[in-house]
């Protein structure tokens, strides 16, 4: 049965979600998604301990060999983010349960469910493969589950949001696969491992050139790299609050591990130095990024749009990571991958949880929350020091990786560049603490009450969680660099 | 042209009349490049189910485009810049047709070659489609049933407001008396070729997407003429909604069955004592479950745009 474990990581959410619409009870189909979930991640979890005692692990599809058939492969890289992505899912289903009910109305309920499994099946499904081709059919099918998974709600603007979102991701998607095809074009192969092998033979041709262009351009539209981020503010703010929590926390992230994969495993990073300077354009992408999704944080009054401002400023750091090229470099962008989806999800859990009893978003509605509902605004601040990198917080560890790997470099001006933007991440979260402590409320409401237990519980999994990886971080810096080095080491 | 001509209309009928011409373009393009499938498939989505699917959206908008002061001279600019790169790969690109370009080296010649001993059946690009890269069809396959979702779960109308609206809302090409009995004699000839695309995948061009479009333009052609309550009397919301459903778990549920026999996920040879049958019954199956899916959710997607018709006219 283990052997099969690579391909029933992602079955098992593939075949759930068509079952939904047998069920059809809400109820039941929500425990039934959270099971379903649950297995997903137990089983991440065998794939992450073998392919770190064993190495990696390879299955055929259909039972044809690799070039001719698909191939599924776990490596370091993509079971650590297996674990996350199933993790994070099945916290985020838990605290669903009780959070849809007040933001969608009852007879979506199943839909969304079957949606959410449809968008966990695609974001495992492209971590899982070694298939060009396969990695695409699986981007669409996540990419379409979050259009709908953001539409979903009651809110009209959402629709516009998730139309905008749409017309970007399809663009993405269709320059991803112009990508694929111009590199299918010159090698006549799909298998990742196969095109590594067999591309470094045509790397000087304009056609390969030109793939590796549209590829980048594509994803970066996907992970909502600045400039290219203009969908995201707005989907993430309209979204029912489970959407926002589920998508920032994953879907961006399976998006860098994509740039990840394609940069290091297919292409080559002697490609990339040779053909493009990558480097410099991420490096002056994800600083602009930093400080200008950082300053428009501040400004926002909508708390969902805050820290959606703050989630592609959070991109920025992981590109920048990308950007110096080297080992430590890698290892801070996987480890603030896996860092920013913990903040991030505890942050939107907490928020949808204030949604749930107090039903906005506005951040002047929280005046006076932090009496009211102690625990919950009390996860948004612990979220909030770690986003600006506080000691004993994972965003400390990120942080510390990324200067540490900047001041080897020999880049100090960025180092003190990020020291610096850390200081208005402090700003905007201090702007929340200001409405939920120091302002006097201003209609007396007595009926807020805080948060169910069924909310409080998993949004507190994650702030320990935030806590706990802040802390002891053999498991999230040693696969980390497992990881780096062995991407490195390939090539 | 036909492109040129879309972006630059204001009418929106005709807008939707010229895309589906420009689907049939290219359609005949992909029969030049020799892509039969595809270009069955265009012909059949492109310029059939998607226009269908237009017109109906029509139905609930203003026929002309409002008047925008918009001048995208940037988006115009990335689209050159778009268009200059993609010219620019193809520089190097091997010539057409050319027999030594690296698409015929590698993995063709196998399938190619070997196809009709491994999977058995005269169809190349089935035994490509469903067997060796079957599991991307069961991909695609989910593909469609996520847009479905989509559709189903935005356009939602309650039970209520239809058994009321029916009642009140007659179809609409009642008086076409012509188009009504010309209808009615296609119509066994439609479902008929639909079920022969889809058996006959294995032989010729077609296969379980072409099959499950032209069933269900049959049914949405039946609907137009004879309304939405004669067609429901035969085909329920609810179980077209749940086939939807039922196709994916066809095809993913062979692919369940094959592990349990003792092969790897979709590995069709276990599934009878001579690999070749097992190939056969596999792709008959898993040919049958995308069938169902792609029709359902081309049958549902339509009800409900004729749904969110039928309420908007009883709202009136």
């Amino acid at each position: 049965m283990t052997a099969h474990f690579p391909i029933l990581q992602v079955i098992i959410p593939l075949l759930a979600a068509p079952l939904c619409l047998f069920i059809r009870i809400p109820r039941i189909v929500g425990i039934f998604a959270i099971l379903v979930s649950a297995t997903a991640f137990l089983i991440s979890c065998g794939l992450l301990q073998e392919v770190i005692t064993g190495g990696t692990l390879s299955y055929q599809l259909g039972g044809w060999a690799a070039p001719w058939g698909i191939e599924y492969r776990i490596d370091k890289l993509n079971g650590y983010l297996l674990l996350l992505v199933s993790g994070v899912s099945t916290i985020v289903l838990v605290a669903a349960q009780t959070s849809i009910s007040k933001e969608l109305p009852e007879n979506r309920h199943t839909f969304f469910y079957t949606a959410y499994l449809l968008c966990l099946t695609g974001l495992l499904g492209i971590l899982a493969t070694a298939d060009a081709f396969n990695l695409f059919v699986f981007l669409e099918i996540s990419a379409l589950s979050s259009y709908t998974l953001i539409a979903i709600g009651t809110d009209r603007r959402a629709l516009t949001a998730s139309y905008q979102y749409l017309v970007m991701g399809t663009i993405g998607a269709t320059f991803i696969i112009i990508g694929v095809g111009l590199m299918y074009m010159m090698t006549g192969t799909l298998n990742m491992y196969d095109l590594a092998e067999r591309l470094p033979a045509v790397y000087e041709s304009k056609t390969v050139l030109s793939a590796f262009g549209f590829f980048i351009v594509g994803v970066c539209l996907k992970l909502a790299l600045f400039p290219l981020h203009l969908w995201l503010p707005n989907a993430y703010a309209y979204a029912p609050s489970i959407t926002t929590a589920f998508l920032a926390a994953t879907s961006t992230k399976v998006a860098v591990y994509v740039l990840i994969r394609y940069i290091f495993s297919i292409f080559g990073i002697e490609f990339v130095d040779m053909s493009l300077p990558l480097g410099d354009i991420f490096l002056f992408l994800g600083l602009t990024g930093i400080f200008v999704a950082s300053v428009a944080a501040i400004y926002q009054l909508n708390i969902k749009r805050l820290f959606a401002y703050s989630s592609v400023a959070q991109i920025g750091y992981i590109i920048l990571g990308l950007a110096i090229e080297t080992e430590l470099g890698l290892t801070a962008t996987l480890l603030h991958l896996f860092n920013h989806a913990l903040m991030k999800a505890a942050i939107f859990l907490a928020i949808g949880a204030v949604v749930y009893r107090i039903g906005s978003a506005q951040l002047s509605h929280y005046a006076g929350l932090g009496k009211k509902m102690p625990w919950t605004m009390a996860a948004i601040v612990a979220g909030g020091l770690s986003l600006i990198g506080v000691p004993l917080t994972v965003g400390f560890v990120s942080k510390w990786y990324l200067v540490v790997a900047l001041l080897d470099k020999g880049w100090w001006p960025v180092a003190v560049l990020v020291l610096i933007s850390s200081l208005i991440a402090v700003i905007y979260v201090w702007r929340v603490v200001e409405w939920i402590y120091l302002t006097p409320p201003r209609i007396i409401t007595d009926e807020i009450k805080e948060a169910p237990m069924s909310q409080l519980i998993p949004i507190w999994i994650l702030v320990l969680a935030n806590i706990y990886f802040g802390v002891d971080t053999r498991l999230t810096v040693g696969v980390s660099k497992l990881a780096a080095q062995s991407l490195f080491g390939v090539n | 042209m036909t492109a040129i001509a879309i972006t630059r209309m204001s009418d929106l009928f005709a807008v939707v009349m010229l895309s589906g011409i420009y689907s049939l373009l290219s359609a005949s393009l992909f029969l030049d490049l020799d892509a039969v499938d595809v270009a069955f498939t265009e012909a059949s989505v492109g310029a059939g189910i998607s226009t269908l699917l237009f017109l109906a959206t029509l139905k609930l908008v203003p026929r002309y485009e409002k008047k925008s002061r918009y001048k995208p001279t940037l988006a115009l600019g990335v689209v050159i810049a778009t268009g200059a790169l993609l010219i620019y790969g193809t520089l190097d690109m091997p010539h057409f047709g050319e027999a030594d370009a690296p698409v015929h080296q590698h993995v063709a010649p196998r399938y190619l070659n070997d196809s009709m001993n491994e999977v058995g059946i005269p169809n190349v690009v089935t035994s490509i489609l469903a067997s060796y890269r079957g599991y991307d069809t069961l991909g695609e396959t989910l593909v469609i049933f996520t847009a479905g979702i989509g559709v189903l779960s935005l356009l939602m109308v309650s039970r209520r407001t239809k058994e009321k609206a029916l009642q009140k809302v007659p179809a609409d090409m009642q008086n076409q008396i012509i188009l009504r009995v010309v209808a009615k004699m296609m119509l066994p000839l439609i479902l008929i070729f639909a079920l022969y695309v889809q058996f006959h995948g294995d032989y010729g061009p077609g296969g379980g997407f072409q099959a499950g479009v032209i069933f269900a333009a049959g049914i949405i052609l039946y609907t137009m003429l004879f309304g939405l309550s004669l067609t429901q009397k035969v085909i329920k919301t609810e179980v077209v909604e749940r086939l939807t459903a039922f196709g994916v778990l066809l095809y993913a549920g062979v692919g369940i069955a094959c592990m349990l026999l003792g092969g790897n996920f979709l590995d069709y040879n276990v599934l009878r004592h001579d690999p070749v049958h097992g190939q056969h019954l596999g792709i008959l199956l898993v040919e049958l479950g995308v069938g169902i899916t792609v029709a359902a959710v081309m049958i549902t997607l339509f009800f409900k745009f004729t749904w969110r018709t039928v309420k908007h006219k009883y709202n009136q």
